[in-house]
Order: structure tokens, then C-alpha cells, then sequence
């Protein structure tokens, strides 16, 4: 039904622009080929199809946020108070459900009278309430049609309008993108306070206990539930100071080579090849650091004489820099590209050598840009999660040795949200305020590396 | 033509009274240097002598050649990877192509004017310092501080900047960071510096500025200037060379070159025939 109101919907919409195209372009023929018409006869059709097809694809909108909720609330009116008077709330959205899903033809046992009339009530309200909407829709496209198509003139300003409507849609759009943000950052920040009231924020920021599996139900056995989440930020730091240890020199240096040093042919090879990287799924990352340099790392280990872990930091860092290494070369690379030709001549005129003009004038130069692009890669380094979920461990300890597995704050929040969750319980709630924390810094991070980028943009203009 | 021909010796009121009486010694010798980028020649076999201590002018319609012939002086062509230099250039009899040379060396000894003023994104100090630090010119703070300000006090920029060393070169007017670039060049003492149309971004009164300075510093250094105005030429050369599609046309005392050129491409150019 609402696939073929939509459908319809959107022929109206055509329908009405070739409407509008059509008076707009008598008019025309009627003033001659001079131009005494304001605007082109495009502008007059968009004028009228938008006034067919905004408001009323509102309306469908608007209708389905309500029809639910209202014929609900008709429902739960029409029920006998005698049958209603001793339920609670969660008794009556019980019956309400049961209600619903008889009236979808799911019939488990056998229901009562009452709810097998209220199902009757249930589908033939849905049923008028949608012919309600079908109507009301296609009246108002129809009128609103006439009504824009009535106000075209030789002299009416469709191109102004049009303009306008499209700017009212480009700011509905960010507002959406705006509105999402502040959304997920107010349920985190919900979820977190309710996290705060049941554990200490002083446990929580301070503690070096991180041991969040507490028991859900009677019969459980776990652990007795401790959430000092040092361990978890330590071990995340550990893991982005190794990925970062990996990524800077490798993509800093990849990118003076290519910029100064290799020849157009290398670069146009190289270059791609090594965007490749950015292109790789983070899932195969994953696999690769646990089935090839995990097992590589231990043997090496070995041989050595000293044991590495199988999931160690140090191969969930590394392989993250590896991933990370494009991110870094890319945006050194369109830094040092950004610093002009003229100052290279300039260091080579006063004598200097290659090596010379790269670290006294090309790298200071394009710092600002480098360090955008590293702090950057921090914060996806920090927010990465499937390598690490594959390759860090689980068990929150409290090291800085690479060579031992340590937890992140990503790992932290996917283990506590897999299996049993309960949204009244601190084992649940721990994953927001993790999140929480990890949104912050990922922020901060981003806005200083924008900041720093926007500064370092306007050296040269 | 009678009326141009005044036009042109009018314009020469202002040349300064040329070196050619007083015997010049030779500093930079050029024998049939040609200049290739890819399969395209820009320059064919072009000689020329290039008097100590006096201001040489190139001039000649864009793409004729003078700025890749001032890029074979001190070696910028080998930057271009493309770029293939034929001939032989020498300063003070040594050949500057010869692979015992360090190019490096080259280039403090003949430093290099932009047309579009470069400072270094750094302060002012920094920016002089840049030649005397990497040369290792200077054995203490206090010699190099005497070198960045004798090299200020040279370009006539000390008096405007000496309260803000250490503000950006980037932050000065165009005329003030031409000259800055001048001290910067200067300041690893060089005796040849060369001027890629040095002006061309300047507005007159920062020009009439640069032309003072090329005046005043010909008196110990050598000084090659490539400039698009014939005015400019007349005010600041003593000897003019033109070049046209590549080729050096003519060269000889600027008195001579604007007053009674040899050939008649010149003079179409001075004239303001073409170009």
C-alpha cells in the first residue's frame, strides 16, 4: 500500500512539473521570443512539482510517526475496564502485543474473546486509517499542484523560489546529519550518568581492576565485577603507540620519497599501490595479524629464547600500522606537495642539497599538514576495533610489555555487549561510559588535527 | 622610425656612464651553450663574456631563452630532470660543469634572485641565516648575527626590520621580502648573483628600491639580471645581451644596444616592434 502511495506520489511530481513546464512555456509563446518572462520555464515546473511533492511526502511522514501510537491508544480505549483495571504497564503492552499479533494472524493457544474482537477493531482501524492517509495525500498533492501551478506569471519568480526550497532542503539534510550526532552522543551520555550512579566515576577513572563479567543471574558463576578501566585506556595507548611507532616513520618517509626523490613513473605506480592499503578491510587486518604475524612473532620469540604471547600488543599494534601507513603518506605526501616550487629553488639557489632542503625547508614547512594527518591516524588508531577484537587479548592487565596481551577500550565494549545484556546492569552500562570516553577523545583529537590543518592552509594563500 | 630612434636615446638619459672604458676583467666566460628539455631545444649555442663587478642585462621576448641561460650559471637546469645542458660555462677560468666541482659549492658562490619574491616560511633572521648555517660560515651565535645583519645592512632592509628579527619573512611587503631574498643571497658571500626578473612583482617605488641596491652591490659583486622592461635595463646595466627564439641576438654595451643596435631584430624589439 505505501509502496504504491509513494509510487504515486511520484508521477504526481512529474506530472506537476511538466504541468508548471507547460503554462510557463505558453506564456512564453504568448510574450514573444524577447524575454519579458522572469524565469526559464525549467524553474516553473520545479516551482510546482516541489509544492506537489514536499508537503504532501511530509504528510505520509508525519502519518506514519502517529498512525501507530494513535489506533494504539484507540485500542487500548476500546478494551472492557473490567479486563484492563488490575494490569500494570507491562501486563497491559503484553496484551496490546497479543492483540497485534493475533490481529497479524499469529495465533498461539487460545485467545480470548476480548482479544479476538479487539484484533477485529485493530485490523479495520489500520485498514481506514491507511485509506485515510491515501486520500489525504493524493488531495492534498492535487490541490497543492493547482494551487503553485495557478500562481505562475509571466513576471512570477520560480527561479528565486526554486533557489529557496533547495536551500531549505541542503539545511534539512545537515540538520539530520547534526541531529543523528546529537542523538547517539545524548543516549550515550544517558546511559553513561545511569552507569555513574550505580559505579563510582572515582572506580571507574582511577581503579586498576577491570573486571566487568558480573552475574546477571543467580546461578552464574563469574567473577566479583570490578570497573577501574585504567588497564583498558593503558592497553589501548599501548596499542596505538606501537600502531603509530609502525605507521609515522614508514608513511613520512614513503611519502619525502615520493614527493622529492622517485620519478614521475615510480610515483604513478607506487602511489595507488599504496592506497591499496587504505582500501583493505579492517576484518582481513584481523586475520592476517592473527594467523601470520602472531605465529611469526612467537616463533621469532622463541628462537630467542623468550615468550611472546599468541595475541600480544605488539602484533595487534603493528598490523594496525600497517593499515595505517596510507593515511599518513597520503596527507604528508599533499602536504609536502602544497609547499610551492619556489622555495625548493630558493634552498637549491642559496646551495643547499636535497637532504638540506628537506629537513630545514620542506618539512617545517609542511609540518602542520604532517601533524594533521598523524593525529589523524591516532584517532583511528584509538577508535579501531576488528584487528584488535581478532588480534588483542581480552583480560585486562595492567602492562606495558608488547610482547603481552592487553585489551582496548573497542575490545572492552564489543565482549560486553555480545551475550546476555541488560540494560539495569553495570556490566551493560560499562560499554557506553567506555564509549563515551572514547568519542571524547577521538574528538579532541579530531579537532585539534583540523584545527592544525585549517591553520596550515592559509600559510599559502 | 626617426621619432622612435629619439624615443629609445631619450630613455637612455639615465644610463649610468658604462664600465667598457675601464679594461673589465672577465668573469663568467660561455662558449656554445644549448639547452634541451626533452626533444624541445630552448637555447642554441650561445657565447658570451660577462665583465667582473658590473651588471649584465638580459632582454628579449618571453620564451627567447635568458632565464634558461641564467639557470645554466649556476646549474638550477640540473633540478629539471628533463633539462640537458650542452657547452661550457666558467667562472674565473673554472669550468663549472666539471664533475670534480660540487654544485653545491656553485651555487653559495652564485646566488640566485626569484622572480616572485621566496622567502622561507621561517623569521627573518632565519631566513638570512639559511646559507651561512648550511655552509658552515659562521663558528659562533655572535659571527653569524654579524653576518645575517651586514647582509641586511647591505640589502638597505636593516633599518625597517631590526625590531622584528624574529617575526615571519612571509609577513613583510613584496618590495621588503624581494630585498630580504636579496640579504639572504648575499649572505653567504657570494660573486655572482643572478636575477630572474626580480622586479616583475613590484610595484614601482619597491622597484626603484631593488634597482639602488643592484647599483650599490655591483661595486664587489657580478650581477646578471634578466628583466622584461627595457627601462630597467637602461637604468641598472652596463652591458645588454637580447636574446630572441633561443639565440643570443646581440650583445654589447647597453649605450650601444639602445641607441644603435647591429641587428635589426633589436631594434625592432627596443622599438616596440614585437615582443
Amino acid at each position: 500500500m505505501l509502496s504504491y502511495l509513494l509510487l504515486a506520489l511520484l508521477v504526481l511530481t512529474i506530472a506537476a512539473y511538466y504541468a508548471g513546464l507547460a503554462k510557463a512555456r505558453s506564456f512564453a509563446a504568448a510574450t514573444g521570443p524577447h524575454k519579458s518572462h522572469h524565469s526559464l520555464a525549467g524553474y516553473h515546473g520545479a516551482f510546482v512539482a516541489a509544492w506537489a511533492g514536499i508537503p504532501s511526502f511530509l504528510l505520509v511522514v508525519l502519518w506514519l510517526l502517529f498512525q501507530g501510537p494513535v489506533v494504539d491508544q484507540l485500542l487500548i480505549a476500546s478494551l472492557p475496564v473490567e479486563r484492563i483495571q488490575n494490569l500494570d504497564a507491562g501486563q497491559l503492552n503484553l496484551l496490546v502485543s497479543e492483540i497485534k499479533s493475533v490481529a497479524k494472524g499469529n495465533i498461539f493457544g487460545e485467545p480470548d474473546e476480548v482479544v479476538l474482537a479487539a484484533a477485529e477493531r485493530y485490523n479495520s482501524w489500520n485498514a481506514i486509517a491507511s485509506w485515510a492517509m491515501v486520500a489525504s495525500v493524493l488531495s492534498l498533492t492535487v490541490v497543492a499542484l493547482f494551487v503553485a501551478r495557478s500562481m505562475l506569471a509571466p513576471r512570477f519568480r520560480a527561479r528565486n523560489h526554486v533557489e529557496s526550497i533547495t536551500t531549505i532542503l541542503m539545511i534539512t539534510c545537515s540538520l539530520i546529519a547534526i541531529l543523528t550526532t546529537v542523538g547517539i552522543v545524548t543516549s550515550l551520555l544517558y546511559e553513561t550518568m545511569r552507569f555513574f550512579s550505580m559505579v563510582s566515576p572515582l572506580e571507574f577513572f582511577f581503579g586498576l581492576n577491570w573486571e566487568p563479567q558480573i552475574a546477571m543471574r543467580d546461578d552464574q558463576v563469574t567473577a566479583g565485577g570490578a570497573f577501574g578501566a585504567i588497564p583498558v585506556y593503558i592497553g589501548t595507548l599501548l596499542i596505538a603507540l606501537i600502531a603509530m611507532m609502525v605507521a609515522t616513520p614508514i608513511g613520512l618517509y614513503s611519502a619525502i620519497y615520493l614527493t622529492e626523490y622517485a620519478s614521475d613513473r615510480l610515483r604513478a605506480v607506487v602511489k595507488p599501490l599504496l592506497e591499496i592499503l587504505a582500501g583493505i578491510p579492517t576484518v582481513v587486518y584481523g586475520f592476517f595479524a592473527v594467523l601470520t604475524v602472531a605465529p611469526a612473532m612467537r616463533e621469532f620469540g622463541e628462537l630467542l629464547g623468550f615468550s611472546i604471547a599468541p595475541n600480544s600488543a605488539l602484533a595487534a599494534g603493528g598490523v594496525m600500522g600497517i593499515m595505517l601507513i596510507p593515511f599518513i603518506s597520503s596527507l604528508s605526501d599533499d602536504a609536502l606537495n602544497a609547499v610551492p616550487q619556489s622555495l625548493r629553488d630558493g634552498s637549491y639557489g642559496l646551495g643547499a642539497t636535497k637532504g638540506e632542503t628537506i629537513t630545514r625547508v620542506l618539512l617545517p614547512a609542511a609540518l602542520p599538514g604532517i601533524m594533521g594527518g598523524i593525529l589523524l591516524a591516532v584517532s583511528r588508531a584509538i577508535g579501531e576495533t576488528m584487528i584488535v577484537v581478532m588480534a588483542a587479548g581480552i583480560i585486562a592487565a595492567l602492562t606495558l610489555n608488547p610482547f603481552e596481551p592487553v585489551t582496548t577500550v573497542t575490545v572492552q565494549i564489543v565482549t560486553l555487549l555480545i551475550g546476555d545484556t541488560e540494560f539495569d546492569n553495570p556490566k551493560t552500562l560499562a560499554a557506553f561510559a567506555l564509549g563515551l570516553v572514547l568519542f571524547i577523545a577521538t574528538l579532541v583529537l579530531n579537532v585539534i588535527a583540523l584545527t592544525i590543518v585549517r591553520r596550515y592552509r592559509e600559510q599559502y594563500d | 622610425m626617426q621619432q622612435l630612434r629619439i624615443g629609445a636615446s631619450e630613455m637612455l638619459s639615465t644610463v649610468k656612464p658604462s664600465l667598457a672604458e675601464s679594461v673589465a676583467e672577465t668573469k663568467i666566460t660561455a662558449r656554445g651553450i644549448s639547452v634541451f628539455y626533452g626533444e624541445k631545444q630552448a637555447l642554441f649555442d650561445v657565447d658570451v663574456d660577462i665583465p667582473k663587478n658590473s651588471v649584465m642585462a638580459f632582454i628579449g621576448p618571453s620564451g627567447c631563452g635568458k632565464s634558461t641561460f641564467l639557470r645554466c650559471i649556476n646549474r638550477m637546469n640540473d633540478t629539471i630532470p628533463i633539462a640537458r645542458v650542452e657547452g661550457t660555462i666558467s667562472i674565473d677560468g673554472r669550468d663549472i660543469n666539471d664533475p670534480e666541482l660540487d654544485v653545491v659549492e656553485l651555487r653559495a658562490r652564485v646566488g640566485m634572485v626569484f622572480q616572485k619574491p621566496n622567502p622561507f616560511p621561517k623569521s627573518i633572521y632565519e631566513n638570512v641565516a639559511y646559507g651561512p648555517r648550511i655552509h658552515g660560515l659562521a663558528n659562533s651565535k655572535s659571527e653569524l648575527d654579524g653576518i645575517v645583519e651586514n647582509s641586511l645592512r647591505r640589502a638597505g632592509l636593516m633599518k625597517e626590520v631590526q625590531d622584528r628579527m624574529n617575526e615571519p619573512g612571509t609577513g613583510l611587503s613584496g618590495g621588503q621580502q624581494q630585498r630580504l631574498c636579496i640579504a639572504r643571497a648575499i649572505a653567504t658571500s657570494p660573486d655572482v648573483i643572478l636575477m630572474d626578473e626580480p622586479c616583475s612583482a613590484l610595484d614601482p617605488i619597491a622597484t626603484a628600491r631593488v634597482e639602488e641596491l643592484i647599483d650599490e652591490l655591483r661595486e664587489t659583486l657580478t650581477i646578471i639580471i634578466v628583466t622584461h622592461s627595457m627601462q630597467q635595463a637602461a637604468r641598472v646595466s652596463q652591458r645588454t645581451a637580447f636574446f630572441h627564439l633561443g639565440k643570443l641576438v646581440e650583445e654589447s654595451e647597453t649605450n650601444t644596444i639602445f641607441t644603435n643596435p647591429a641587428d635589426p631584430r633589436t631594434q625592432d624589439y627596443i622599438t616596440g616592434r614585437f615582443g
